[in-house]
């Protein structure tokens, strides 16, 4: 297999992290979900540093953000597909 | 690859192995931080502990400070010591409480003495502690006699991709053959907190936690608190490596406990287990080094350390283990990491293989390999403190 841009960790999850330096906005990422090892494709909108999450799917404001299939907070602003997900747009539901 | 099932290393007169064999000066004081200094500087081979506390705390602040001085000369990582207090009487007590483990250890104080004369004693004991802790040989011993406690640092969203779950890997492998394990770090659970409680052993342990983790809610955070803890929890670091929420770093941080492990008690910080083999749950910081301070006060001897973004920290009796999966962190901070596990995230590497690439660093460290923190210095050595003192 070559090696994935994004890998998710739960077949729930929303969100995945970019495991590669320097993803910029255009690239069609192979991503990988960990759990089961399928994967699929999906395009970067935006230059997104490594570590950083990307949409997997749109995300409107005050949608529950699901990583590890677990709840992780609510997003404050909306995200399209395959952009960049972080403090700017998600929150925790806690503080 | 080492074999996993025993390593050499030093077997203590309670049963205890080290896997390092120091001959520690250890102030009770702050004040007695300039002798305790004067004399590792006189006696090569020795190393002194300074800390910043130890005067005017009362109450369950004082219980700790003891508990993480006498643990800490205590550890088995520790051949014999030298405690040098300002007064007679709290050096006793730590040169007391040291003392039951059978190993060599004096008491010096300073009062009516000064610094000078204190500093000639404590030398001419050392001296003689170094000469015989040097000739103690390593002897063959089971991995079951190895302690090995775990905290994170400078997390991201690499760690709990790939270093936090092959720390998991690693205990996974290991607690079933009879070592002891801990994790702590209470504040960073909130959001995973009931899948915490999840894995204890027993609805006991499980219950225990839950109440530690409530209590340290209302009265640290909740009395304390000045804002939403978002620029705290997480860190700057956290959130420059992709993290950002509490949720999203408690659920990284669980996956250090593996798939299979389960607590099977909750321990205050720096008390120790008394359950016999297994994993426990520390309430404690979760600042690095006053974490592992705390871990190797209860008896840990060696450490294994998942970073992100690249966390430095060491402790001056307990090698600690970094590894990371971010490939940026190995670029650019590769003096820093004792295991790669990057692969990881290319799928280069499966967890399996990490976990038994920690497990070989692990053994080859317990049996003394220097850490990249030891080589490179790093000695945090880190009192939690309750409150103010009186």
């Amino acid at each position: 297999m070559s090696s994935p841009h994004l890998l998710v960790h739960h077949k729930d999850d929303n969100v995945g992290v970019v495991v590669v330096e320097g993803l910029s906005a255009g690239t069609e990422m192979l991503c990988v979900v960990t759990e089961d090892d399928s994967d699929f494709r999906l395009t970067a909108t935006e230059d997104v540093p490594i570590g950083h999450k990307v949409a997997l799917s749109d995300l409107s404001t005050d949608d529950t953000v699901i990583k590890y299939g677990a709840d992780i907070g609510r997003m404050i602003a909306p995200a399209v597909k395959g952009a960049h997900v972080h403090v700017h747009n998600l929150k925790t539901k806690r503080w | 690859m080492t074999n996993s099932d025993y390593f050499f290393g030093y077997r203590r007169k309670n049963g205890r192995v080290g896997v390092r064999n120091h001959v520690v000066i250890l102030p009770v004081d702050d004040i007695s931080n300039a002798a305790a200094e004067a004399v590792a500087n006189n006696i090569k081979g020795t190393l002194a502990l300074p800390h910043a506390y130890g005067r005017l705390q009362f109450g369950a602040d004082l219980d700790l400070h003891f508990r993480t001085i006498i643990g800490t000369g205590a550890n088995p990582n520790v051949a014999a010591c030298v405690v040098i207090g300002i007064e007679p009487g709290w050096t006793q007590k730590v040169v007391d409480g040291i003392a039951k483990t059978g190993k060599p250890v004096s008491g010096f104080s300073i009062e009516q003495n000064g610094d000078i004369a204190t500093v000639a004693a404590a030398s001419r004991q050392a001296k003689e502690y170094v000469h015989w802790a040097t000739e103690l040989p390593r002897e063959k011993c089971e991995i079951a006699d190895l302690w090995i406690s775990t905290k994170c640092g400078e997390s991201d969203t690499t760690s709990g991709c790939g270093a936090n779950p092959a720390v998991g890997n690693m205990y996974d492998k290991l607690i079933p053959k009879g070592v002891y394990g801990v994790f702590g770090e209470t504040s960073e659970l909130t959001g995973a907190e009931h899948l915490c409680k999840a894995r204890a052993a027993t609805p006991e342990a499980g219950e225990k936690f839950l109440k530690t983790f409530q209590a340290y809610q209302d009265e640290v955070i909740e009395a304390h608190k000045t804002s939403d803890l978002s620029d705290s929890q997480p860190t700057k670091g956290n959130i420059e490596g992709g993290l950002s929420t509490i949720e999203e770093k408690a659920l990284g941080n669980l996956e250090k406990i593996g798939r299979e492990v389960k607590y099977i008690d909750v321990l205050g910080p720096a008390e120790e287990p008394e359950k016999g083999p297994g994993m426990y749950f520390m309430d404690s910081s979760s600042a690095a080094a006053e974490c592992v301070t705390l871990m190797a006060a209860a008896g840990f001897s060696v450490h294994t350390f998942p970073t992100g973004q690249g966390n430095i920290i060491g402790h001056p009796i307990v090698p600690v283990i970094k590894l990371t999966a971010n490939p940026r962190t190995i670029r650019t901070m590769s003096e820093h990491i004792d295991v790669d596990v990057s692969g990881i995230l290319r799928r280069e590497l499966t967890m399996s293989e990490a976990g038994d690439a920690l497990i070989d660093m692990v053994v080859r460290t317990a049996n003394g390999r220097a850490t990249a923190a030891e080589a490179l210095g790093h000695r945090e050595f880190v009192m939690t403190k309750l409150y103010r003192s009186a």
